[in-house]
């Protein structure tokens, strides 16, 4: 091998072409792929469920197209509404980009972004190449295919542009927190009421603001791209906030994925007509 | 807690081939791993080849896997295990095996010499130096290593693809690259030395998926992928796919 580290190729046998990876031939012969007893296929298994999940219920909520508007309270899902064929919003992020043209739900033409910032996100990419790719299923556990290249090349180099979606991210987030806003009226549009519809989309949007802001994109540019702090105190200190945010990324990924799948479904409850919102103030 | 017995397999042959050899031997409190394979030499088997010296997790020598997990057999108390539990133990698998536990880890050090060194900043003799704490906060981390090399045993890209480990240096010495890049005083720029360029093009940053193995075995604790990775990755995307940056460089030369 040209890294020259492997000079003691077994002598007896050719090379097996099939033996790569931990059987290769001049590594320690054990025939089994790992010896892991612990229940290391657990983690990779929950997280390919709970994605799953998530896929099948935005999946359906995303083409549905209906009850995602209650007012005053928008599902995350359909909001900026950019179509013609949206429900009116009042006061709303809803405006008509796309025409009568566009006969599908307007869900589709706004999911792109938080769906490419959540593909491209650093975290869930490992939650879905160890989880739906086995790539690697667990640590020490091999990769069942032949050949590897990573992120080398496409489609994976991609993965790449995740600041541009990050980008977009805070624009949607910034959309997101005016709906949220918008929540503090009442059924008929006066100013100072709260329902439990609201409490639901503030928590979602906290939740939404520190999973975007705990970006390790974010962390970099805020900071991170800096060689020397000593010069930029105050990028520093942001990129202490922003790393501290970051050390929890994972747990914000996941938590911000429940509560925005939580708040499009509390919309769609009311918005059906299956549930009363209850007004509390 | 009292003595008891345990059930020990660990491998034992060189290049040519071998097995696991079952092995019961005496456990006392407070014992490590590798406790047990020193007393496996005293009583059973005076022939095993181990590695190990500080007997501290300090010196990164005594890397093995355990019940198939990269780790040190030092820093491994018998404690997590049950006393009915089999205890597995062989060399590390990514590398090739000399003899019994001891691997021959020179491709650590290849992909260590084909990192370029730190370059000395013009115009400043030894001991001239001075840095700020927040300026070298981040290197520092990294300087914990004790260079154990689980984390590039464990690494998929070359454990699993022997093919991979010409242009692939592993976590380890990605992390290498990436201290040096936050170095303050590093200036290989200077010297025409693009250490976020290379870090991609040369070191083959692109295939690590960061799927966190390297972190998940650090005996040291570091965050690698999350503090070095993935901030080299960005600064990759600085230098390749991001016009802005490569815009702002270009209006304005202002050091950062
Ligand atoms: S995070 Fe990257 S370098 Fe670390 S083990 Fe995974 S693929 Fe290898
Ligand atoms: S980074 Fe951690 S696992 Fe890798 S060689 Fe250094 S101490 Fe060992
Ligand atoms: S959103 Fe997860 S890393 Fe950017
Ligand atoms: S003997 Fe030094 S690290 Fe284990």
């Amino acid at each position: 091998m040209a890294t020259g580290t492997d000079p003691q190729a077994r002598t007896t046998s050719g090379p097996d072409p099939a033996a790569h990876g931990v059987h290769a031939p001049s590594r320690a012969a054990v025939p089994a792929r790992h010896l892991r007893t612990d229940r290391w296929w657990l983690a990779p298994a929950a997280t390919a469920a709970g994605l799953f999940a998530f896929v099948v219920y935005s999946t359906w909520r995303a083409f549905s197209g209906a009850d995602y508007y209650a007012e005053p309270y928008v599902s995350p899902f359909y909001s900026p509404c950019v179509a013609q064929n949206c429900v009116p919003m009042k006061g709303g992020a809803n405006w008509e980009i796309f025409g009568a043209w566009w006969g599908l739900s307007p869900a589709l033409l706004i999911l792109i972004f938080p769906l490419g910032f959540r593909l491209t996100c650093y975290y869930y990419r490992k939650a879905y190449y160890r989880g739906f790719w086995a790539s690697p299923p667990a640590c020490a556990v091999p990769e069942p295919r032949a050949k590897y290249t990573g992120e080398t090349r496409f489609p994976l180099i991609l993965q790449n542009l995740h600041r541009y979606f990050f980008y977009f991210a805070v624009i949607v987030a910034g959309i997101l927190t005016y709906d949220t806003v918008l929540g503090f009226r009442d059924e008929s549009g006066r100013w100072g009421h709260m329902g439990l519809g609201t409490l639901v989309l503030l928590i979602n949007i906290v939740l939404i603001w520190a999973y975007t802001l705990s970006c390790h994109s974010c962390r970099h540019i805020v900071g991170g791209r800096l060689k020397h702090f000593s010069r930029h105190p105050v990028r520093y200190r942001l990129w202490g906030w922003v790393s501290s945010l970051n050390a929890r990324h994972m747990a914000l990924a996941w938590a911000s994925l429940v509560s925005v799948a939580l708040a499009d479904f509390y919309v769609y409850l009311v918005a059906s007509g299956a549930f009363d919102d209850p007004r509390f103030f | 807690m009292t003595a008891y017995e345990a059930h020990f397999r660990v491998w034992r042959g060189d290049v040519e081939g071998g097995g696991l050899k079952d092995f019961h031997v005496e456990v006392n409190e407070g014992e490590v791993v590798l406790d047990i394979v020193h007393r496996i030499q005293a009583t059973q088997a005076p022939d095993l080849a181990v590695r190990w010296n500080c007997k501290a997790g300090k010196c990164g020598s005594c890397s093995a896997e355990i019940n198939g997990r990269p780790r040190l057999l030092c820093m491994t108390r018998m404690s997590v295990f049950g006393r009915d539990e089999t205890i597995t133990i062989t060399p590390l698998r990514a590398f090739p095996v000399v003899r019994d536990l001891v691997t021959d880890v020179s491709f650590n050090y290849e992909k260590a010499r084909e990192v370029p060194a730190f370059v000395p900043p013009e115009g400043l003799g030894p001991g001239e130096y001075r840095m700020w704490q927040e300026d070298v906060g981040r290197p520092q981390e990294f300087r914990k290593c004790i260079e154990c090399f689980l984390c590039q045993d464990t690494c998929h890209v070359v454990r699993d693809f022997e093919e991979n480990k010409q242009a692939f240096a592993g976590p380890r010495f990605l992390m290498r690259v990436a201290e040096l890049d936050m170095h303050p005083l590093d200036a290989a720029g200077e010297a025409g030395i693009d250490r976020k360029r290379t870090a991609q093009e040369e070191h083959g940053l692109g295939y690590c998926n960061i799927t966190k193995c390297c972190t998940e075995v650090c005996p040291e604790g570091i965050k690698i992928t999350d503090n070095a990775l993935i901030p080299l990755k960005e600064r990759a995307v600085d230098r390749k796919y991001d016009p802005l940056v490569w815009l702002g460089n270009k209006i304005r030369r202002r050091p950062s």
